[in-house]
């Protein structure tokens, strides 16, 4: 389990536990948290379930493949050097805990 | 194969009309079954779970396209025709093509097609006004993705009924050699011309999505005649699909005013979602076909090489071991996760231009249509691995004040 804190542009928190294997954007999708679409279901499609990760998290993280840096290009929001797409995101049990940002706009 | 006693098999044969005239009872028949259920007719494997679905679509080199996604074996058969570089092929070749697409197909240049879209739809929507009743495929659902997407790939050709010609032979071409395969067919020499016709690079408009992927050949990621097979998949892929698409989905809001009215509150923001759900509760590309790379053991069946598994995909949207009352109609819920788009490398590559279409067409009726009302029976397309609506009659009510 990965306890993952999701603050929205307004502020707000929601903390959710992850279990190894899911993603931050499936256990967000699961869990009805606004502010990550996620439309395409994790196939690097749609850049709907961008999210700024903190620095901190950052290398501890999955890597990021070219072709999610390609569709952070496109993401709506402000691209930012944190900025990653939360269906890459998959957690383990070596990350216990993960904080990200929802940006205020996704499609 | 083997036929094995601890599988289930069923004598069902999922291209019959007996199974059109209730898609959704034969799939619950065979998920009950078992995860895995041999189809005595084809000796195939069919997979109605969700969760084999996905481990098959997840894992590409065990479970493979380029033997072909219909019932025929490409590799010992000849194809109709020349093999997709896309839906009929594997890695490295497959991924060499999709890395050119996807520098096309950005969600940057998708968003600059909105404007012609949404203009077209207040057009679609606007010819409406005068009719009383109207046929909801022929005015609605059909017309609009046959001008707004061959439009955007860059089509000049005026008699683009041969697109639905061509896409029909594509999706009942992947069944068995029955009654539908050979009407379809009877056509394919012309139609296959004027296709190959439409897709070289003299033919297309300047800064179209064909003629964009024809820039790809000038950076050396493919040749021109990757070009045209790749603008050949978008012209047979993106139509019939959404076509059956929109009209399921007015079906649908026609079925579950509730539903529509929600909708209606806030259109802008419920109108992606409520499409998502249309895909999962009436997927228009119902099921095809992926062949076994090597003998491997896939829940509780041993797979032999060779074999050809069913990849039943509305079937897997409609599982009861996945989502929460499947058989509703809920366009509050969150379809995320649905496989109407399929899934892994072979996700469908239109998907964000056919949500854009969707979200122009629906979003603007939404906006002017208080009420969508059948004034008769909805007829059914005889089809091999799709399903969409012939005809759909249909009433409207517009909303006060639009």
């Amino acid at each position: 389990m990965t306890k993952v804190t999701y603050t929205d542009a307004q502020g707000q928190q929601h903390v959710l536990d992850v279990s190894a294997g899911t993603s931050i954007m499936a256990a967000a999708v699961t869990h009805g948290i606004d502010g990550i679409v996620g439309e395409c279901g994790g196939n690097l499609m749609c850049a709907t379930c961008h999210v700024y990760v903190d620095p901190r998290d950052a290398d501890r993280l999955p890597e990021m493949s070219d072709d999610e840096e390609a569709m952070l290009e496109d993401a709506v929001a402000e691209h930012r050097p944190t900025s990653r797409l939360s269906c890459q995101l998959v957690m383990s049990d070596d990350l216990e805990e993960i904080h990200v940002e929802m940006p205020s706009e996704q499609l | 194969m083997n036929a094995v006693s601890n599988v289930p098999s069923s004598s069902l044969d999922p291209f019959s009309a007996e199974y059109r005239a209730d898609p959704y009872g034969s799939q619950a028949e065979l998920r009950s079954l078992g995860p895995v259920v041999r189809l005595e007719k084809y000796d195939v494997w069919a997979c109605p779970r969700y969760d084999e679905v996905m481990e098959i679509l997840r894992l590409p080199e065990q479970f493979r396209s380029g033997a072909g996604v219909g019932l025929s074996d490409l590799t010992r058969e000849k194809h109709w025709r020349k093999p997709s570089i896309l839906l009929e092929n594997d890695p490295p070749h497959h991924t060499r093509v999709r890395n050119a697409l996807n520098k096309v197909l950005t969600a940057r240049n998708i968003r600059r097609l909105r404007d012609a879209f949404e203009e077209r739809a207040v057009t679609v929507v606007d010819g409406l006004a005068s009719k009383s009743s109207f046929d909801g495929v022929a005015e609605l659902a059909r017309p609009f993705p046959l001008d707004v997407f061959p439009d955007a790939v860059g089509l000049t050709a005026d008699d683009r009924e041969n697109l639905l010609a061509y896409g029909r032979m594509v999706f009942d071409g992947m069944g068995p050699r029955n009654e539908i395969w050979e009407e379809v067919m009877e056509h394919a020499e012309e139609v296959t011309s004027w296709i190959t016709a439409q897709c070289r690079r003299e033919a297309l408009t300047p800064g179209g999505l064909g003629d964009q992927v024809y820039a790809t050949v000038d950076e050396g990621q493919l040749d021109e005649e990757e070009a045209a097979l790749v603008i050949r998949s978008f012209l047979s892929a993106g139509v019939d699909t959404t076509i059956f698409a929109l009209g399921t989905a007015l079906l649908c809001f026609a079925n579950n005013p509730d539903q529509w009215d929600y909708v209606r509150e806030d259109p802008s923001k419920r109108i992606r979602p409520a499409f998502e759900e249309v895909l999962r509760y009436e997927s228009p590309f119902q099921m095809y076909f992926r062949t076994s790379t090597k003998r491997t053991e896939l829940a509780g069946a041993t797979i032999e090489e060779g074999d050809k598994l069913l990849v039943m995909v509305a079937s897997a949207n409609r599982d009861p071991g996945h989502w929460d009352e499947p058989e509703r109609f809920d366009a509050s819920r969150s379809a995320v996760g649905h496989v109407a788009f399929g899934h892994g490398i072979h996700t469908c590559v239109g998907q964000m231009i056919a949500r854009l279409e969707a979200e122009t067409l629906l979003g603007e009726l939404a906006r002017r249509v208080e009420r969508i009302e059948l004034t008769g029976e909805p007829v059914w397309q005889p089809a091999n691995t799709l399903r969409g609506l012939a005809e759909l009659p249909l009433t409207i009510s517009p909303a006060r004040g639009a």
